[in-house]
């Protein structure tokens, strides 16, 4: 049964120093808000999971809250590097990053077999691909059906899984809208989870059948953080902030305006502020 | 470029012009983020409007009227016949082999079309780390054939790569089929100097077309390694007024979208 807290209690509780943990979205709902709250608790070790490390990530591992990061591509789309990302592999600063590099199939079939209680996944992929050599945790097995070599990687088990959605009722069910990315297989695959919501409401309302909902007992703490996705986007509430993406390239390169962005944005403000990027859903969504 | 600056295009316009003509109207296309988008969206809106656009986010048969910045901005949802989970999307359709053309760039390809995004330098001790392979290595294998963009360069196109990221035609004939990979692979290395394709007994990279304004002396400047030239070179036919005139648009939409105008 889903816990209604203020979004500090629900990081406190749901996110904790060593974990292994998973602020999944693929470009759509990321949980950046829930990202801010962990700097500001000063969460520290963390192995960061994601397929698509983005600027929060960038942001976690610029203040040196990661000790190790999981992934498969990380980059700030259509602009470039993660620079924060790149300091740590390349400079070790503000401390040397482990990395463990796979594939988007890969991470997929791992959280899809996590979220399925199976060891291992299974897939056809990595042929011819370097990262078997430098991750021992690509492996094979033959297949007893056919004969033939498949790709396996360990199923993705997580502490804690942080993941962002259009709402939730308040039973503690949560519905999520658009490109749903892994976000329920990294809840499913999770021992705690952390969902903030742009809005709390009676009744999901009219939906798809085939909605990608997560029922209320898959969760543990819920947060209404309007806006909280900023500036990533929030499907039928508002855009992805692109300009934001393009001015992070800037901001993050160096180190001392990082630092200056983080004090300001992170440190110096609570989850409130991101009420400003939320909008009413429109169209569709209502 | 004092030849390039006299035509009435630039030369990525070119690049991603012919990269478009490559598209069929009956491919289901898998599309790489930047340069591979904007060619496979202008195939849409000249001479293919029947191609399958799908993006890793899991659109299927998107439709963007401006360009995504990102492999997930909610124009591709809003626009796409249906959205699928990401799992659903490596599984079913890109491992399934449902997609007929994957559209890839990268950082370094050698001479049999292997891609690196990984690491310049040592993967232990990267002089640049780069954002790494996304979908790229299955994307290699599982798509009917390989489509690929990059503009010229010799820090691009190398001898050696620092890191095989994604499989191209491995160290030449038959490396594919060694590993078990039943598809293609890269048919297909377009320029914005010229069009490459591997060689059908060798598989090394042929250049096969030199766009207007490019010179074979660029080409070989612009590779590093000892580049060959197909016994018949042909001329890139240049972009058409509708060609141009729809790529501008699009960029300009994209532009005014970016600025929070469109």
């Amino acid at each position: 049964m889903a816990k209604f807290l203020s979004l500090a209690d629900a990081v406190a509780e749901v996110v904790r120093d060593g974990d292994k943990t998973a602020f999944e979205g693929f470009t759509h709902l990321i949980p950046f808000a829930a990202g801010h709250e962990t700097m500001r608790q000063g969460r520290k070790d963390l192995t960061l999971v994601r397929m698509t490390p983005d600027l929060i990530y960038d942001q976690l591992i610029g203040v040196g809250a990661a000790k190790k990061m999981v992934f498969s591509w990380g980059g700030n789309p259509g602009v470039g590097s993660l620079h924060r990302f790149r300091d740590a592999c390349e400079k070790g600063w503000p401390c040397p990053l482990e990395i463990e590099e796979h594939s988007h199939a890969a991470m997929a079939n791992a959280y899809e077999a996590g979220a399925a209680g199976l060891p291992f996944a299974v897939f056809r992929g990595y042929r011819g691909a370097e990262l078997a050599r430098v991750n021992p945790n690509i492996k094979s097995v033959t297949c007893p059906y056919t004969g033939e070599v498949l790709a396996t990687v360990p199923a993705m088990r997580l502490d804690s899984a942080v993941i962002h959605a259009q709402k939730a009722d308040r039973a503690g069910n949560v519905l999520l809208e658009g490109i749903v990315g892994v976000q329920k297989e990294a809840v499913l695959a999770a021992k705690r989870s952390l969902v903030t919501v742009e809005e709390i409401v009676d009744d999901l309302g009219p939906r798809s059948y085939n909605a990608c909902v997560l029922p209320h007992w898959t969760v543990t703490a819920i947060a209404a953080v309007p806006g909280g996705a900023h500036p990533s986007y929030a499907q039928g509430h508002y855009k992805r902030d692109n300009a934001h993406y393009e001015a992070w390239d800037e901001i993050a390169r160096d180190r001392d305006s990082f630092k200056a962005w983080i004090a300001e944005n992170v440190m110096g403000k609570g989850p409130e502020a991101f009420a400003s990027f939320a909008r009413k859903p429109a169209g569709r969504s209502q | 470029m004092s030849t390039a600056a006299k035509l009435a295009w630039t030369p990525t316009e070119m690049m991603t012009i012919v990269a478009s003509r490559a598209l069929r109207n009956s491919d289901v296309c898998f599309v790489g983020i930047g340069a591979p988008s904007a060619a496979c969206n202008l195939a849409r809106l000249t001479h293919a409007p029947g191609i399958t656009l799908i993006y890793e986010s899991g659109t299927i048969a998107t439709k963007p009227n401006v360009l995504p910045l990102s492999i997930g901005d909610g124009e591709l949802c809003e626009t796409a016949l249906t959205t699928v989970p990401v799992p659903e999307m490596f599984r079913y359709w890109l491992q399934g082999g449902r997609i007929s053309v994957g559209f890839l760039g990268g950082a370094q390809i050698d001479r049999f079309a292997n891609l690196n995004t990984t690491v310049v330098g040592a993967y232990d001790k990267p002089r640049v780390r780069l954002p790494g392979g996304g979908g790229a290595p299955e994307i290699a294998t599982s798509c009917g054939e390989v489509f690929i963009i990059m503009a010229q360069g010799k820090r691009a196109f190398v001898d050696k790569l620092d890191f095989v990221t994604s499989l191209g035609h491995g160290d030449g004939p038959g490396s594919r089929e060694r590993l078990g990979v039943k598809t293609k692979g890269p048919t297909r290395v377009i320029t914005d100097l010229c069009v490459m394709e591997p060689d059908p007994a060798t598989k090394e990279l042929t250049v096969v077309a030199i766009h207007q304004g490019a010179t074979r002396e660029q080409i070989a400047d612009g590779t590093g390694w000892p580049i060959k030239f197909a016994s018949s070179v042909a001329d890139t036919p240049p972009p058409t007024t509708e060609e141009l005139a729809v790529l501008r648009d699009l960029q300009a939409r994209t532009k005014a979208a970016l600025e929070g105008k469109g």
